[in-house]
């Protein structure tokens, strides 16, 4: 391997540095210059931006109302079978922008949001310890908590982004498919545009509260493990094991308890009279989770030693 | 979205309601009750009765008494929890087996008079009699008499035929058990009261399913078949006769119809002077609304005091509110039993009572009270028209009366309205759907919608089935599992007008929203006719809805839920104030190591380092060197001798055990300030392989958060001379380019302290040679360079000062001028070729020679002198001892010296034999070098 310097064989390598180095400063007087925090939030997420997790996440979270419309248009060519309810959520959810929104977030709201938030605060940290890149951060020096703080506002962030952007997107695609028709709920209740909205960004707000818990296992686990697939599949798997947890009975009432009981309480907001009990109970559970983990996760990485 | 996976929670969620019975008086040590038999009137054919009778008594003074009757097919050890919750506030608590029921003897005459409502009669005296029971007069008990279902009728029948009674609480019974049973939903007049029902003459369709039933449970507790006549169990074998006849043919006859009625709360309830609670079921269709409406009327009309509360449970579901409604029935009766309250006191829980549907499935009702019921406070009803844009239809009755279909499925309110039945109740040809137009304005309708039609039948005899529906967008739900069956008596092909009385429920109607009316000619619950018939509906009125705004009831939302409200946002605040309190300590305890102004101008310090790993292994073990400005400083050592783990805890990214670790005075810490001033590679360097070189060499200096003016990234950029790679994304650099790169970022803002761990790993001989001068020449600049590496060679040509580690020590330190020099160390040079004995003998004669403490033969043309005396005179000595000397050296390679101290420093105790422990590690140093 032999690159040949742009100036010529008679200038070595480095003889640009040591032209423009100056002698050490005298004790004392090399302060350092901060313009902004170390590891600011921008930088971060010009870490993170150009990633192709992040690319394939949201290009993912753009195609579903696609692909989701697409199928709807191949599946009218079959003949129209006597189809159970399931069946008449999809013929519902071609009614109109509103419906088809919903019916995009009913089914994302299950597997796909939690997975991205996972993925987004899970693999942060240990992401960055396969790289090798952890230590360099740590020495430039980033704080420990901050280096946390940072990498957990931009995944948060991601997460909350990802959260708008799919009824937001859903409502355009479902807009210029299906026209703008305003919700008809199959529990019978008609909401106009002007209520959809708010209750359509209330339920989205509480879905980005209840994912918030597996941000945080997952977050948890990233400071203790090096392989980002450990963090996302490990908070994936809470999820699933809880959920299991959650159909036995005989836990009742602790099961109330649980991250993700009350994960499709989102619905209640849409009701024509909504009752936000299960709402409430169901975002105050999951501070409670998620504050408790991301607690652990600062305790546990304050004071580990990086070895990655 | 409708189906949520919740149908099995809803379930679960109103069976575990049902099953709840708070029964908070447990606690407060339960009273074992007397258990006696009590005689009472002898049946129709002479066999004496003994009733079994369970008292809770009261140890001292006198006390009001409570009749506590059960259930049909129940015994009195049903009602134990409320006869424990009774006693504790103060009553004497009498509750028995009905005759015909538990171990009670007799027939069961389905609350008759002269039988059941005697017996209630018997005990009232018998409770007379105690010692412990609060008399009126003479033989009168304080007495109240509470009961559901069928013991509700036994309140209402005893109070209205014995004065005794003073409080009466009767819940989810009938007034006119003819009417339960057969009942009829055609009217001869709108109603006056919310869900008024005046009947026309004719006896409506037969309620097979729910008949049955009752028979069924009355049997399931019987003592079998073998008793008497045949099948009939405990039941009187008159009734039975009657009943069994009216399932064969689905109509009643006169006799059942004057029997039904005559076992009914209605003749008597007239004559009803206590005050009574009534407490009926929306989620009832065996003793619908217009059941209590009836007996409420009653009561009305004689001036008796009486409440009336809705609920959402019933024969068909639980209740949500079943511990609100137990306990406003206790304190009915302990206004007006316990404490006497007059007949013209406020009422003690709200004259009525109803609750609107929560917004979901499972969820408690909202209530709601009014200060009278409606229609019956002297007002008129509020009613609303809701006009219809379907007004007439045809439908079929199939002959043999099937397929039926199916609306009030059984136990359908528990599962909640998320599920549509509307496909099985509206069969094709069978039903005719009547659709209101969009209601404009959201309302409640509390009671019993009615409208008018006209039916054509092409048979005497039609029967309809109407229930309400809800019709929103493509879906039609089921607002409450409720029929109002209608049968009528007609001329064929001749128009005969009806109203109807739709069934009585609370309905919420949301703006927007259509309701239909579909009435349908079977209905599975029902015996229906086997002939088969046309029917023409006509001329359908708008309907007519009784609504109701009554002022909400908090507290019941509240409740038990706010528990777990409370628990959530405790437990947050816990963690809360957790996260901040360890954040303060945190921040009191950071007081930092003192910082050294004394080493202000030494850029590294190190002293007393150690690190012992979580297994046990002591990696660095009191390490204590320090870099001065301006020197290269070589750290040395086998791997594993500790270097990386000391290099590791210089920048802070573990922590030491013992010792500190000085940059410029300054401690280091996890993230301390002062590691600003340090650049640093450390065991290979590590970059985001999506982006470019330089981009990487922007992300980590922007990571820093200094002025990008201070970075010199082009600077950088020209030492690690990646040509055009540097636009390229590091995933596709070679190792040589990664390590190259990551030099370039270590030296980037030109830091005070450079800190490079196996610099030339990758790097190529001319590479190698390059990074040389600039190390030594960036340290010229005041600045301290510190290489650690097991390449001696390089080590000796690049660095200024050496430290030796050895197995997590150090063993030796100082200049490599000072280590490779030394004074009393000659090496002497032989030319090749030179004879075996002759060099040793010239060694012999070396060592012979006085001075000399050591010779080593190092190859056959090197050999080593240590002595005492000047170099001159051991040159002299060589060459007199015969040795052909060509070459004279005072220095030593940094490869026998680090040899020779590792040697000393792993084996003290061996230096009897330094040749073949000098053997082994050269061997070893080779396969180092050979990396």
């Amino acid at each position: 391997m032999s690159e040949t310097h742009a100036e010529g064989p008679d200038v070595s390598p480095g003889d640009a540095l040591l032209d423009v180095i100056e002698p050490a400063p005298a004790a004392g007087s090399g302060e350092i210059h901060q313009v902004r925090d170390p590891l600011s939030w921008r930088s971060e997420l010009r870490r993170q931006w150009g990633r192709r997790r992040t690319i394939w996440a949201f290009g993912l979270l753009l195609a579903l109302p696609l692909v989701l419309v697409g199928s709807f248009a191949f599946g009218q060519r079959s003949s129209n079978s006597r189809g159970g309810a399931s069946t008449r959520i999809f013929d519902l959810a071609q009614s109109g922008a509103a419906n088809f929104s919903l019916v995009l977030v009913f089914l994302a709201s299950e597997l796909l949001l939690v997975l991205l938030a996972a993925l987004f605060c899970g693999d942060a940290v240990p992401s960055e310890a396969s790289w090798s890149s952890l230590r360099y951060l740590l020495i430039a020096p980033v704080q420990r908590a901050r280096l946390l703080t940072s990498k957990l506002a931009i995944g948060i962030a991601s997460t909350l982004v990802a959260t708008v952007l799919l009824p937001a997107w859903g409502l355009l695609v479902g807009g210029v498919a299906y026209g703008w028709d305003p919700l008809t709920n199959p529990l019978g209740e008609n909401l106009s545009w002007g209520q959809f909205l708010p209750r359509l960004a209330l339920a989205m707000a509480y879905i980005f509260v209840t994912l918030l818990p597996i941000a945080a296992i997952a977050f948890w686990i990233g400071t203790r493990s090096d392989a980002p697939l450990a963090a996302v599949g490990g908070a994936v798997l809470v999820s699933i094991l809880l959920n299991i947890l959650d159909q036995l009975d005989a836990l009742d009432p602790y099961r109330n308890a649980f991250p993700g009981h009350y994960s499709r309480a989102w619905q209640d907001a849409l009701a024509v009279s909504p009752d936000y009990t299960d709402m409430v109970h169901g975002a105050l559970w999951a501070l409670v989770w998620a504050v408790a983990f991301t607690m652990l996760a600062y305790r546990r990485f304050r004071r580990s030693d990086i070895l990655s | 979205m409708s189906v949520r996976a919740s149908l099995l929670a809803a379930l679960v969620l109103g069976s575990s309601l049902a099953m709840a019975p708070a029964p908070a008086a447990l606690a407060a040590d339960p009273v074992s009750p007397e258990a006696t038999t009590v005689p009472v009137g002898a049946e129709p054919d002479g066999t004496a009765v003994r009733l079994d009778v369970s008292v809770w008594p009261q140890s001292s003074g006198k006390h009001p008494v409570v009749l506590l009757a059960h259930g049909f097919g129940g015994t009195k050890d049903s009602v134990t929890s409320q006869a424990n919750d009774l006693h504790d506030r103060g009553y004497v608590v009498i509750a028995w087996s009905a005759r015909g029921h538990g171990a009670s003897g007799g027939r069961i005459h389905l609350n008759d008079p002269a039988y059941e409502i005697a017996d209630a009669r018997t005990l009232l005296d018998l409770a007379a009699k105690r010692s412990d029971v609060e008399l009126d007069g003479p033989g009168d008990p304080r007495a109240g008499v509470m009961g559901a279902s069928y013991g509700g009728a036994l309140a209402l029948m005893l109070a209205g035929s014995d004065r005794r009674v003073d409080g009466v609480v009767s819940a989810i019974t009938w007034n006119d058990l003819a009417d339960a049973f057969f009942p009829q939903a055609a009217v001869t007049k709108p109603a006056t009261t919310a869900a008024g029902r005046s009947p026309i003459d004719v006896v409506g369709p037969f309620k097979q399913v729910w008949a049955t039933n009752f028979f069924l449970s009355a049997l399931r507790g019987g003592q079998g078949a073998g008793t008497g006549a045949a099948d009939c169990g405990r039941f009187d074998p008159t009734i039975c006769r009657l009943f069994v006849q009216a399932s064969e043919t689905g109509t009643a006859s006169p006799q059942l119809t004057t029997l039904l009625r005559a076992h009914s709360p209605k003749p008597t309830m007239n004559a009803v002077t206590a005050p009574t609670f009534l407490v009926q079921g929306v989620g009832d269709s065996l003793f619908g609304l217009d059941q209590a409406d009836a007996n409420a009327s009653a009561l009305a009309a004689s001036g008796t005091p009486y409440a009336v509360r809705w609920s959402d449970g019933g024969h068909d579901a639980p209740s949500t509110h079943e511990a609100e409604e137990v306990e406003a029935s206790y304190t009915w009766l302990d206004h007006y039993v316990r404490d006497k309250g007059a007949r013209g006191s406020a009422l003690p829980t709200a004259a009525f009572t109803y609750g609107t549907p929560a917004g979901r499935a499972g969820q408690p009702t909202t209530l709601h009270t009014l200060t009278a019921y409606p229609g019956l406070s002297g007002a008129a009803l509020r009613t609303r028209e809701l006009p219809l844009t379907t007004t007439s239809g045809a439908l079929l009755h199939p002959p043999g009366g099937q397929p039926a279909s199916l609306i009030a499925v059984p136990g359908l309110a528990a599962l909640g309205v998320s599920l549509s039945t509307y496909q099985i109740a509206a069969l094709p040809g069978q039903s005719t759907a009547l659709d209101t137009q969009p209601v404009a304005e959201a309302e409640t309708v509390v009671g019993s919608p009615t409208m008018r039609l006209t039916v054509t039948s092409d048979a005497p005899d039609v029967t309809l089935f109407a229930s309400v529906w809800r019709v929103t967008g493509g879906s039609v739900t089921l607002t409450n599992p409720l029929v109002a069956p209608v049968r009528l008596t007609v001329t064929p092909g001749r128009p005969t007008p009806v109203t109807i009385s739709l069934p009585a429920a609370t309905y919420d109607l949301p703006a927007g929203t259509r309701w239909r009316v579909l009435l349908t000619s079977t209905e599975s619950t029902y015996s229906n006719s086997r002939t088969p018939s046309g029917i023409r509906i006509s001329g359908a009125s708008a309907l007519t809805l009784p609504v109701a705004t009554g002022a909400a009831v908090d507290g019941a939302v509240a409740g038990g839920v706010d528990t777990e409200t409370l628990l959530a946002s405790g437990a947050l605040a816990v963690l809360l104030l957790a996260a901040l309190a360890g954040w303060f300590v945190r921040r009191r305890r950071r007081m930092h190591l003192p910082a050294r102004p004394d080493l202000a101008d030494v850029p590294l310090v190190i002293e007393g380092l150690v690190k012992t790993y979580a297994d046990g292994h002591r990696a660095v073990d009191d390490v204590s060197w320090r870099a001065e400005k301006g020197q290269v400083v070589g750290l040395l050592g086998p791997n594993g001798a500790g270097k990386t783990t000391t290099m590791r805890m210089v920048m802070g990214l573990i922590s030491s055990d013992a010792g500190s670790v000085h940059v410029l005075g300054e401690p280091v810490s996890a993230g301390s300030r002062v590691l600003g001033r340090v650049g640093a590679l450390i065991e290979g360097p590590g970059f985001l392989p999506h982006l470019t070189g330089r981009q990487n060499l922007e992300a980590y200096w922007s990571a820093t958060g200094r002025d990008p003016e201070d970075a010199h990234i082009a600077e950088a950029l020209d030492v690690a001379a990646l040509g055009g790679a540097v636009d390229r994304p590091v995933k596709s650099y070679s190792h040589g380019m990664k390590q190259r790169l990551g030099i370039a970022q270590a030296m980037l803002g030109l830091p005070e302290l450079l800190i490079l761990d196996e610099p030339t790993n990758g790097l190529d001989p001319p590479q190698i040679a390059a990074m040389r001068p600039i190390l030594r020449r960036y340290a010229e600049t005041g600045r301290t360079v510190v290489v650690s590496s097991h390449l001696l060679a390089e080590v000796e040509m690049t660095c200024t000062h050496v430290v030796v580690m050895h197995a997590g020590r150090v063993i030796t330190q100082g200049p490599v001028a000072e280590l490779v020099d030394s004074d009393d160390t000659t090496i002497l040079d032989l030319p090749e070729h030179v004879a075996h004995d002759v060099v040793s003998a010239g060694v012999h004669a070396l060592e012979a020679a006085g001075g000399v403490t050591e010779v080593r033969v190092d190859t056959p043309t090197r050999i080593v002198v240590v002595a005492d005396r000047g170099r001159a005179e051991v040159v002299a000595a060589a060459v007199s001892a015969g040795l052909p000397v060509v070459g004279v050296s005072s220095r030593r390679h940094l490869e026998e010296v680090f040899l020779g101290v590792i040697s000393s420093a792993s084996a003290p105790g061996a230096a009897g034999e330094p040749g073949d422990e000098g053997a082994s590690l050269v061997e070893r140093l080779r396969q180092v070098r050979a990396r």
